[in-house]
């Protein structure tokens, strides 16, 4: 039995990959910038142990590494209605990938933030800057660049993780796939251009995020 | 609307817990034994096998787990007969779980002091016996870790199964979701099932750090 | 009145009496040596002056800006002394001039163009006008500790506290750092540097006071000190050091 690929009932739809592509890529955006923002707080609280919010972004941090994102997306979708909280499918996705990335780069950015040599922040202090100047001016930076190549995987693995928003109706790139295999009846060519479409983007935007590390913190990043 | 008491949601939901613990069990062991033959491969003095490695290990990280399982759905779809979701749900679970551990355990491998593999080679060992004798050993020291930490990430993974219809703990809430219109606390208990399985791996993993590190250091 | 007064300074770590009360009056123009042995609490002293360590019981106030016991907002204290470390402790990820820039810009609201320039002068001061754009980790120790010096002094501080700054350096590094010491303290800079330097000590050095024990064992010109040592402790912690 000679099963015969064909890929023709698929460029018919490549308007729609393209919107696929560019509203993960918008999910992914938004996750990123807001996501990044939630560990560097996050990664502060926790590394300057400021009780009680170390505590609490803690308990954040481990609810969140130990329960699957597409539970968390499920849960603020179909849970948070519940409470008198009513988001669209594009809010909730957004919403669950900046929670869920916020958890993992708390910790990362917390990693860097304590590997900053003692000495630095005195420095810092010794010369009349405030603890929060000290933070953004003197340890915030060099713990970015030190923690970039992990804080790079967390967003592209979170960008592919954003496939399964597609639950819930969020319609970027899977969604659109399983759309197009629907009308084509080609899931397996369907599905496979679809994954290479996803392993570009994966690739692009790595290469992406490392030469925009190199940019923000000064070129020192290392070396991929 | 049914009206189920909390013991039938909650004997439900162990159930679910139960397949999923069996899905991740499965998925690690098997996983882990074809991430073993991409590891050797991935490592091995023949280009062409390292080229592959590579390139499978690229592949399966550089794709969303849920494209993976239905390629393989789909893909076995093709062969004809109907695919059972254990089938394809255990399939593509072990082919990405060993692509994270092949990835994985090459870092333990490259950990090693390269001295060894030419201490071990100056012995007149084979490469196989080289890495059998010398540097397997050694490695497994650092693996240790990283690889309870990624049982985390299987568990976690198995969620994604519900979509091609496992009965697996998601799938159960969201059934259970629909059926009692209470998809707050159904999946609030979803998620803590999710928790349980977890965070005792996540805290061993830990734990480990701390002890191997330590060791490390004397 | 004395630009720098420390009256009864106690500080413990735990159950760890570092400070036992200590005394010292520092003039405006004077640079004063303090020696002694390690773990007699030199840098606690000097880190408390700065306010890097709270205060058990006390009162250090330099040019009317007073810290007590408890305190926390060091701010306004540290506008008016400034520090430089054993381990340089330059920000590595920036250049030498936005080093010396960073506070003047951040805590002093100086406008880029102005704290550049700031940067430029008193760098020039410690012979780096020709190393701005380097990172830190460019530079030898001594270049690195000479920035340290133009990033404290860029904020224009009463006094100057030097904690065993040439101890990280290689031997041949040590007598440019101490160079640029000299030079300040011939301008008139309030200093109060911990060395091991005895020597330099000796030759820059209005006073000297030899801690032991938490306490300020004795103090004295130079010459009293180590011509003459009134105490025992002092005499052996010469005698020890050969000198
Ligand atoms: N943060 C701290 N916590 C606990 N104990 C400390 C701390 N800092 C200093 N000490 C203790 O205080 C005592 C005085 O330390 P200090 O650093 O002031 O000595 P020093 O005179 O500068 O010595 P050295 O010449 O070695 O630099 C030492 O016994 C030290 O162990
Ligand atoms: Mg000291």
């Amino acid at each position: 039995m000679a099963y015969q690929f064909d890929f023709s009932g698929i460029w018919e739809y490549r308007a729609e990959l393209a919107a696929g592509v560019v509203h993960t890529l918008a999910l992914t955006g938004v996750g990123t910038v807001f996501g990044l923002l939630v560990g560097v707080v996050g990664g502060a609280v926790r590394g300057w142990r400021v009780e009680p919010y170390n505590r609490l972004c803690g308990l954040y941090v481990e609810l969140i590494r130990n329960t699957p994102f597409l539970v968390q997306l499920f849960f603020i979708f179909f849970g948070l209605p519940a409470l008198g909280v009513h988001l669209n499918e594009w809010v909730a996705a957004a919403l669950a990938m900046i929670i869920n990335l916020g958890a993992y780069t708390t910790e990362i950015v917390r990693a860097g933030v304590q590997a900053t040599p003692r000495g630095q922040m005195e420095a810092g202090l010794s010369l009349a800057m405030s603890r929060r100047q000290v933070f953004w001016h003197v340890v915030l930076p060099p713990a970015l660049g030190r923690v970039w190549p992990a804080l790079c995987s967390q967003i592209v693995i979170v960008m592919l993780g954003s496939s399964v928003c597609s639950q819930i109706s969020a319609e970027e790139l899977t969604f659109a796939a399983s759309y197009i295999q629907s009308r084509n009846f080609r899931a397996f060519e369907t599905y496979i251009v679809t994954a290479v479409l996803y392993l570009l983007l994966a690739i692009v935007l790595r290469h992406l995020l490392n030469r925009l590390g190199a940019r923000l913190t000064n070129r020192d990043v290392a070396k991929p | 609307m049914i009206e189920f008491s909390i013991w039938t949601i909650l004997q439900y939901l162990a159930q679910g817990l139960g397949w999923t613990l069996c899905l991740s069990l499965l998925a690690f062991v098997l996983g882990g034994a074809v991430g073993g033959g991409i590891l050797l491969a991935r490592i091995a003095t023949y280009p062409l096998l390292r080229v592959f490695a590579r390139g499978y290990i690229e592949f399966f990280q550089g794709t969303p787990l849920l494209m993976q399982l239905f390629m393989v759905f789909f893909g076995l779809s093709l062969l004809g007969r109907d695919v059972s979701p254990w089938v394809a749900a255990g399939f593509s679970l072990t082919l990405y779980s060993a692509a994270f551990l092949a990835e994985i355990w090459r870092g333990c491998v490259e950990a090693v002091d390269r001295g060894q593999w030419e201490a071990a080679a100056s012995l007149a060992m084979s490469r196989w016996e080289q890495l059998r004798h010398v540097i397997l050993p050694q490695a497994l020291r650092h693996a240790v870790t990283p690889t309870v930490g990624f049982s985390v990430q299987i568990v976690k993974g198995t969620a994604v199964t519900s979509i091609i219809g496992m009965t697996e703990l998601t799938k159960t809430g969201s059934i259970l979701a629909n059926a009692t219109l209470q998809p707050f606390t159904i999946f609030g208990m979803v998620g803590l099932g999710y928790f349980l399985l977890c965070y005792p791996l996540s805290r061993l993993a830990h734990y480990l750090e701390r002890k191997l590190n330590v060791l490390a250091a004397h | 009145m004395s630009l720098l007064r420390i009256d009864s300074v106690h500080k413990h770590f735990g159950s760890h009496h570092v400070l036992k009360g200590v005394d010292l009056k520092v003039e405006a123009g004077e640079v004063v040596a303090i020696i002694g042995r390690s773990g007699s609490g030199k840098s606690t002293l000097l880190r408390s002056i700065n306010g890097l360590e709270t205060l058990s019981d006390g009162l250090i106030e330099v040019d009317g800006e007073r810290l007590h016991a408890g305190q926390t907002d060091m701010r306004a204290l540290r506008l008016k002394v400034g520090m430089v470390f054993q381990q340089f402790n330059l920000f590595p990820h920036l250049s030498v001039v936005e080093n010396v820039m960073l506070a003047l810009g951040v805590v002093k609201k100086m406008a880029r163009s102005q704290a550049r320039e700031c940067a430029h002068a008193v760098l020039d001061k410690v012979g780096l006008s020709h190393k701005l754009d380097a990172r830190p980790g460019q530079l030898s120790g001594g270049q690195q500790q000479r920035v340290a010096i133009a990033r404290a002094l860029a904020m224009s501080p009463k006094v100057l506290l030097c904690d065993e700054i040439t101890s990280a350096l290689d031997p041949e590094l040590v007598s440019e750092v101490l160079a640029v010491v000299r030079q300040l303290a011939g301008e008139g800079m309030t200093l109060v540097m911990v060395t091991h330097e005895m020597r330099f000590a000796r030759e820059v050095g209005d006073k000297v006071v030899f801690m032991h024990e938490g306490r300020i064992h004795e103090q004295g010109t130079p010459e009293q000190m180590f011509g003459a040592p009134r105490s025992r402790e002092l005499a052996a912690f010469i005698g020890a050091l050969g000198g």
